[in-house]
């Protein structure tokens, strides 16, 4: 079949771009190059919606990171996205930092950015107070926020789907090519599809797509940062996501707060030839610490629950590169989308699904429906909430990932739902199952058993993550002999 | 010839020191009860050990766990996981059960360590 | 609103070794109200998936497997009809001791007991928590994972493995790899000395020619999908790895054995005083936490090397929340102890002013000691002191203070490890 839109990877910009494609008429397929949606920089990253403070005025950073934190509120409340506005401080740890606080608070009213203020020494520690007492002032950023950017993003893809949106997973791109009739057609080991128009929201492989089809070639590093998790014991630790001031020893690292009740710490920003390498190493977290340590002197050694890295897209231009070069046609690039990516998501899904709908004249699709909703969470209920939703679903009385609170029913949801988890690591990001402090030690055979049974499957085909990641070796004893 | 052993007759783990020919132990020091001179004569002239493990359940995915009643020699414990992984064994089981009479003639019993089934 | 409310004297939360161990003491010392909560679908906890031998020695005077020890447990709270639920998971507990659980069978119930034994036990230390670099690749499991799955469910996660870590679970599953077909390549631990008890090194790694490597630790994990390998080096004195020493494993599973946790989050909530050294709340001689009727044992108290020493503790615990039921006055004023020389985990930590019998008092040594003196002091004054042959870490300590010796004495109780010499 002639899709109206292919778009190409399945992380946040290429999720959201679906579900606002939904609301035409248009025939779009999503394909993505792993096992699961949300697998790349999506997954792996500091889950910040900016202020919008920090990009330079008039660029597309600036652009979007302010329009799409301001839909946020919205987008949260249609997908049943837990979302939160705890605002953002940018610390200066010496006197002589202020100007550049003033600086950047100039910058983000330049870009649009409200209620920036310049908070002195004791304010900031009343609100703060865990904050190493040599910090001298901060920003002030109000409208600086907090996403769950894995529910996000598998929200903006199971809404995309609720509204007839077909996702390919497993479907790598290996070629873009245009037809005789000037239609596309996308090579991949899932198939050949056609298609009108190609929305290109590879990420980090987003610039060897385009270099396929247009002669403005681009290229695109991979920039690796890492983490660490801290146990939700600490959840009242920080409020607010504090920055570091970048100074000439570099900018910093973050205590960001999560809407999950941790918080994460990093990154360092590493270029990386192997732009899939997502390995942690030893120098890269004790940079982490080190740094960390700036903010949060009292950080505990033994908080930790686990460490990751994720890579960004970083342009050679520093900036979102969006839309059709001019030697191609119904071409749209999302490129160098990294951070402020998760915050203008919602604002570049936006934009590009109305580019992509005006030059293909297309009607509003009537049937769109705007709103996903959530798998109801145990752990957010009330214990009335919770005897109701077991007297109608009795699977919410199993319990099955004990540190965070997930229960059978959700996990199974989770796999059922559109576009559902297939693997151990798509259960997680979907549901937070094995993703508390004991990392799924308790819960995982379990979670086998149920995506075994749910996809008809045995549980020695079930993977973390796709590919040759299997848990499970062999059965201790093959077949039922003495039957 | 001196051998270095740890005793394991109880979780004060006394370190020993025997004096073996080859054939005898002579003498054993570092023990602090008698225990330790007989962990020490035995582990150098007759080694044992208990074996534990699991054999196939006949229907059922989950395995049974089963012991041997007593210490069998040492040099026979891969023979004798051997000779359960030939077990198939149908529920219902209680513990103590006889899943394997005998095992390699060593007039030790391997019996089950759970019930399992109705 | 569908939530069902229960009155009970005496609530267990745990169906491991310490809640049935709790549960029989208290049910024989006159306690006929109470109630087991087990979070799993059978009682027993991690002695289920225990299939080795080598438990009961001091409570039986006999050996005897995990499931089999658990099954005299449970043939007991069954004789003494002590109701206990399965499939029954804890989700809060105040101070005033009002416990809401979530049960397959009768969903949220909220239970209001006049005291409360914590017995959740304990849960391994993970990889995240280690910071180990490299891949985050399947084929990494904490050795009770791995035990799980293959004693319960009959899987084997791999065929080449490397241990790391010397905690008793990695020792006993290097052997259980090993006799179920896998290749067990090393056991690497970062200490100069195991924190695994004798035998098993003896038992699971000696036998079997497994190489444990003192020093040494993971500092690379390969592999993008399943793991493929790992890089161990040597480190030094300070635990960091020691440049030119590193080798590549080739494996495909790792098991880690780097530590237990007591899992203390209901007592949070409830308010209890937790300790840095133990993990678990600080409890004074008779068990007891900071917040009145609530007691604690086992694995969530502090972590045990043996399970006979849960199973008495617990039913200390038992009997002392059935003193507190029967309205005998709880300890007032209590005195904080000092962890001396040597001594870490101590527990008790706090003490009565007044103990009513003999103290007991256990901790872990911080290192190897041979030829040791454990000691207790106040003020001054030697309360009562003890010799050992040799202390290790892997191996809990104890020492007991006669009653009468508290009642002539007076300042500040240490208790402290020296080594004497030959």
């Amino acid at each position: 079949m002639l899709y109206d839109v292919i778009l190409i990877g399945g992380g946040v910009v290429g999720c959201a771009t679906a579900r606002e494609l939904a609301r035409y008429s248009l025939s779009v397929a999503l394909l993505e190059k792993t096992e699961d949606i949300c697998n790349g920089q999506s997954k792996a990253n500091t889950a910040i919606v900016h202020g919008g403070y920090d990009a330079a005025p008039g660029s597309n950073k600036a652009k979007f990171n302010v329009r799409g934190n301001a839909m946020f509120e919205r987008i949260a409340e249609e997908l049943s996205v837990p979302f939160s506005r705890n605002g953002s401080l940018v610390v200066s740890f010496e006197e002589s930092g202020i100007p550049a606080l003033l600086a950047l608070k100039q910058r983000g009213e330049a870009n649009g950015v409200k209620g920036l203020s310049i908070l002195g020494r004791e304010a900031l520690l009343a609100r703060e107070p865990n904050l190493n007492p040599a910090a001298q002032a901060a920003l002030d950023v109000p409208s600086g926020g907090i996403v769950c950017p894995y529910e996000l993003t598998i929200a903006y893809a199971e809404n995309a789907a609720q509204n007839g949106v077909t996702f390919f997973r497993d479907a790598p791109v290996t070629a873009v090519s245009r037809n005789a009739d000037g239609t596309f057609l996308v090579s991949s080991p899932a198939g050949e599809f056609a298609s009108r128009a190609v929305v290109n929201c590879a990420g980090v492989h987003s610039a060897e797509l385009n270099n396929m089809v247009s002669e403005e070639k681009h290229s695109i590093t991979a920039r690796r940062g890492e983490y660490y998790i801290v146990d939700k014991a600490y959840r009242d630790a920080f409020h607010s996501t504090i920055f570091q001031l970048p100074t000439a020893m570099g900018k910093g690292v973050l205590i960001a707060p999560t809407v999950d009740g941790t918080i994460l710490i990093g990154p360092t920003a590493d270029d990386i030839p192997d732009k899939d390498d997502t390995r942690t190493t030893a120098e890269g977290l004790a940079r982490v610490l080190s740094r960390a340590k700036l903010s949060w002197p009292g950080l505990p050694a033994r908080a930790f629950i686990t460490t990751y890295a994720g890579v960004r897209a970083h342009a050679e231009t520093d900036d979102f590169i969006l839309g059709e070069p001019a030697d191609a046609p119904l071409f749209f690039n999302a490129l160098g989308v990294e951070s402020p990516g998760l915050s203008a998501a919602p604002a570049l899904g936006e934009f590009l699904a109305q580019s992509v709908a005006e030059r293909l004249g297309t009607a509003p699709n009537p049937a769109f429906d705007p709103i996903r909703p959530g798998i109801p969470k145990f752990r957010d209920m009330t214990d009335a909430e919770r005897a109701e939703i077991i007297a109608r679903d009795p699977e919410y009385a199993k319990i099955v990932c004990r540190c965070e609170l997930v229960t059978e029913a959700e996990i199974r949801a989770s796999i059922r739902r559109p576009v559902g988890a297939r693997t151990v690591d798509g259960i997680k990001r979907r549901t937070r199952a094995g993703m508390g402090r004991c990392q799924a030690g308790f819960c995982l055979p379990r979670t086998l058993e149920l995506l075994a049974e749910e996809l008809a499957a045995s549980p020695l085909s079930i993977t973390k993550c796709g590919g040759e990641s299997r848990y499970l070796e062999s059965n201790l004893f093959s077949g039922k002999a003495g039957e | 010839m001196k051998r270095e052993l740890t005793c394991i007759g109880c979780p004060m783990g006394c370190r020993l020191t025997a004096e073996f020919n080859g054939t005898e132990v002579t003498e054993v020091t570092g023990n602090g009860c008698a225990v330790g001179a007989r962990y020490a004569r035995e582990e150098l002239t007759n080694p044992k050990r208990m074996v534990t493990a699991l054999v196939r359940v006949v229907g059922m995915e989950r395995p049974l766990s089963v012991k041997t009643e007593a210490p069998i020699e040492k040099r026979l414990v891969f023979d004798c996981l051997a000779a359960l992984g030939a077990v198939a064994v149908a529920p219902p089981v209680r513990i103590g059960d006889v899943i394997l009479e005998n095992v390699l003639g060593t007039g030790v019993n391997v019996v089950a360590t759970e019930d399992i089934g109705g | 609103m569908n939530m069902k409310t229960k009155r009970v004297d005496l609530l267990i939360i745990g169906g491991g070794p310490a809640g049935l161990a709790a549960a029989c003491a208290a049910r024989e010392a006159g306690v006929t109200n109470l109630l087991i909560l087990e979070r799993e679908d059978a009682l027993g906890g991690i002695l289920r998936q225990c299939i080795h031998n080598g438990f009961g020695l001091h409570t039986f005077q006999e050996e005897l497997t995990g499931p089999e020890y658990a099954a005299r447990y449970i043939a007991r709270v069954q004789e003494l009809g002590i109701p206990y639920e399965c499939g029954a998971m804890v989700i809060s507990l105040s101070p005033e001791r009002r416990a809401v659980y979530v049960s397959r069978t009768e969903g949220i119930v909220a239970v209001e007991a006049g005291a409360v034994i914590l017995a959740m036990g304990c849960r391994e230390r993970p990889r995240g928590a280690l910071g180990t670099p490299g891949w985050r690749c399947a084929g990494i499991f904490t050795a009770g994972t791995a035990q799980k799955l293959v004693n319960l469910e009959g899987r084997m996660p791999g065929k080449r493995v490397v241990i790391l870590g010397s905690g008793d679970i990695g020792l006993i599953m290097a052997r259980r790899m090993t006799f179920s077909g896998a290749k067990v390549l090393a056991c690497v631990e970062i200490m100069p000395y195991s924190s695994g008890l004798k035998r098993n090194i003896v038992q699971c790694l000696d036998d079997y020619g497994i190489p444990l490597l003192f020093n040494h630790t993971v500092v690379d994990i390969h592999g993008r999908e399943r793991l493929t390998g790992v890089t161990i080096a040597e480190v030094d004195g300070k635990k960091r790895p020691i440049p030119g020493t590193e080798q590549e494993i080739a494996c495909d599973t790792l098991l880690l054995s780097v530590g237990l946790i007591p899992e203390n989050e209901l007592s949070a909530m409830a308010g209890v005083a937790l300790s840095p050294a133990t993990g678990g709340p600080v409890v004074d001689e008779t068990l007891a936490t900071n917040v009145p009727g609530i007691f604690s044992c086992g694995n969530v108290l502090h972590v045990h090397d043996l399970v006979d020493f849960v199973s008495a503790e617990a039913a200390r615990a038992g009997e002392m929340a059935a003193r507190f039921l029967s309205g005998e006055k709880t300890a007032g004023e209590r005195i904080p102890l000092i962890a001396g020389n040597g001594v870490s985990a101590l527990v008790p930590e706090v003490l009565s002013k007044r103990p009513e019998a003999d103290v007991t008092f256990m901790f872990r040594p911080r290192a190897v000691y041979r030829n040791a003196r454990i000691a207790v002091f106040r003020g001054g004054k030697q309360l009562a002191v003890k010799r050992a042959r040799i202390l290790a870490p892997g191996e809990m300590a104890e020492i007991t203070v006669k009653q009468d010796a508290f009642c002539e004495s007076e300042g500040e109780l240490t208790v402290s490890v020296e080594e004497v010499g030959a």
